[in-house]
């Protein structure tokens, strides 16, 4: 099942607190100048600060390629396939889904995806891994603590294959 | 054909070479075996590893090692003679199929005679194995003295998942016992290993790590380490890229066979390794 845009609107908020749970991320994947260019597949998780991970939100790569042909190189996103990849089964419902054009995309995912209002107080990261064949692999790391009580922002910026990645929990 | 006829006479000649290259702490050639991937994930999964004497790490810039004696030892833990190695000028490979998910090691293993005796006046010297020296040995020799030298060389390779059943250690001469994953290793990581001697931890055991390529380095950026009380050392590699690790017991052993006034037999221990730390 593709990732649908329209997610969060599918998943309320159910709660209704104070407890903010719904997360928002907004990430650049530059216009490179290369000779040979591929979209980049690109995983996104949280991590708890033993660098375990506690959910994954997203994995973007070629999923309609016959016979699944496009996960050969799901792998290639190595930090989220050591951590959780190589432990999961193809596709995931929900998690996959298409690569994106170079540009700034904005995903959002409900409590029900991240399990923010579910995980103990502490610090987090938002964790983008960008891999591109024929290209380069970088993570951005963008840290938050929970609880989140009212609405929590951060940025930090990749160099390579990421811009600025932004979050956004409210 | 060629290779079988000449095998005995140049395995000897290439062991003892490789044996004053690891005796030695401050030679330059290194013995190594150098897998293709350290991780193999895709369907078929195969690994080739080179084999060579050099002085630059991983550089084939000298002498083939001789790869007839290596073992692999499968994720099941069983451990069988591995495929037949080609041997070129500069260095000799092995393809090695990985039909099974886990673990593999891969290990040459070799036990290695230096020796010398007294027939009359004359003193004869020997390089060779253990049983050929029994063999050799003259009715009558006198002053019989052999540096026995128990060498092994490994490196580790994964098809898919890492497991551990080809980990454990054999329990005779110098190893290596991973207490991290060799597969599994980062930069930046803590890796912790620990180092037996026939099976019983060896406490401040000096042992070493070279990074690769430092053709393009000029320096050679060795990390000293000691084993602690219970034989054990835990570190982290700074960069990512593959290690060559070296211990030796005892530590400073010093070069060709023992002094004639020395004990009749001595025992000397080596061990390396190929290890790969990739990036996080």
């Amino acid at each position: 099942m593709k990732l649908s845009p329209s997610l969060a609107l599918t998943l309320p908020l159910i709660s209704g607190g104070a407890v903010a749970a719904d997360l928002s991320v907004k990430f650049e994947l530059p216009q490179l100048n290369v000779a040979e260019y591929h979209k980049p597949y690109v995983a996104m998780w949280i991590e708890k600060a033993d660098g375990a991970v506690a959910s994954t939100l997203a994995v973007l790569y070629d999923v309609k390629k016959k016979d699944n042909a496009g996960e050969k190189w799901v792998k290639d996103m190595r930090t989220w396939w050591r951590k959780a990849g190589r432990e999961t089964t193809l596709p995931i419902d929900g998690v996959s889904g298409a690569t994106r054009a170079a540009g700034t995309h904005t995903l959002s995912f409900g409590p029900a995806k991240t399990g923010i209002d579910k995980l103990p107080a502490g610090d987090y990261k938002l964790v983008i891994e960008a891999a591109r064949e024929a290209g380069g692999r970088e993570l951005v790391r963008v840290p938050f603590s929970l609880p989140a009580k009212g609405k929590v922002a951060a940025t930090a910026n990749g160099k390579e294959e990421l811009g600025a990645v932004s979050i956004n929990i409210q | 054909m060629q290779n079988s006829l000449h095998s005995s006479f140049v395995k000897h000649g290439v062991l003892g070479l490789i044996l004053l290259a690891t005796a030695g702490v401050a030679s330059a050639h290194r013995p190594w075996m150098l897998p293709t991937s350290t991780i193999v994930e895709t369907k078929e999964a195969w690994v080739t590893i080179d084999g060579a004497v050099s002085e630059g790490l991983f550089d084939f810039d000298h002498m083939p090692l001789r790869m007839d004696g290596v073992t692999v030892t499968a994720p099941d833990g069983t451990t069988a003679a591995g495929p037949a190695a080609v041997t070129g000028k500069l260095r000799s490979s092995i393809d090695l199929p990985l039909p099974k998910e886990g673990t593999y090691r891969i290990a040459l293993v070799s036990t290695n005679v230096m020796g010398s005796y007294k027939v009359g006046e004359d003193v004869k010297r020997f390089r060779g194995s253990e049983a050929d020296f029994a063999k050799q040995l003259p009715a009558g020799a006198q002053d019989v003295r052999k540096t026995v030298t128990h060498q092994r060389i490994e490196t580790f390779v994964t098809a898919h998942k890492t497991n551990d059943a080809a980990l454990k250690p054999t329990n005779a001469g110098l190893e290596m016992v991973p207490l991290t994953h060799p597969n599994d290793l980062r930069a930046n990581e803590t890796m912790r290993v620990r180092f037996l001697l026939d099976g019983k931890p060896l406490p401040n055991l000096p042992f070493s790590l070279v990074p690769g390529g430092v053709r393009y380095r000029g320096v050679a950026g060795e990390i000293r380490l000691t084993t602690d009380a219970k034989g054990e050392a835990s570190f982290k590699l700074p960069a990512a890229n593959m290690y060559w690790m070296n211990a030796a017991y005892p530590p400073n052993p010093g070069k060709g066979p023992a002094p004639d006034n020395g004990p009749a037999e001595s025992k000397r221990y080596a061990y390396t390794a190929t290890l790969e730390a990739l990036p996080e």
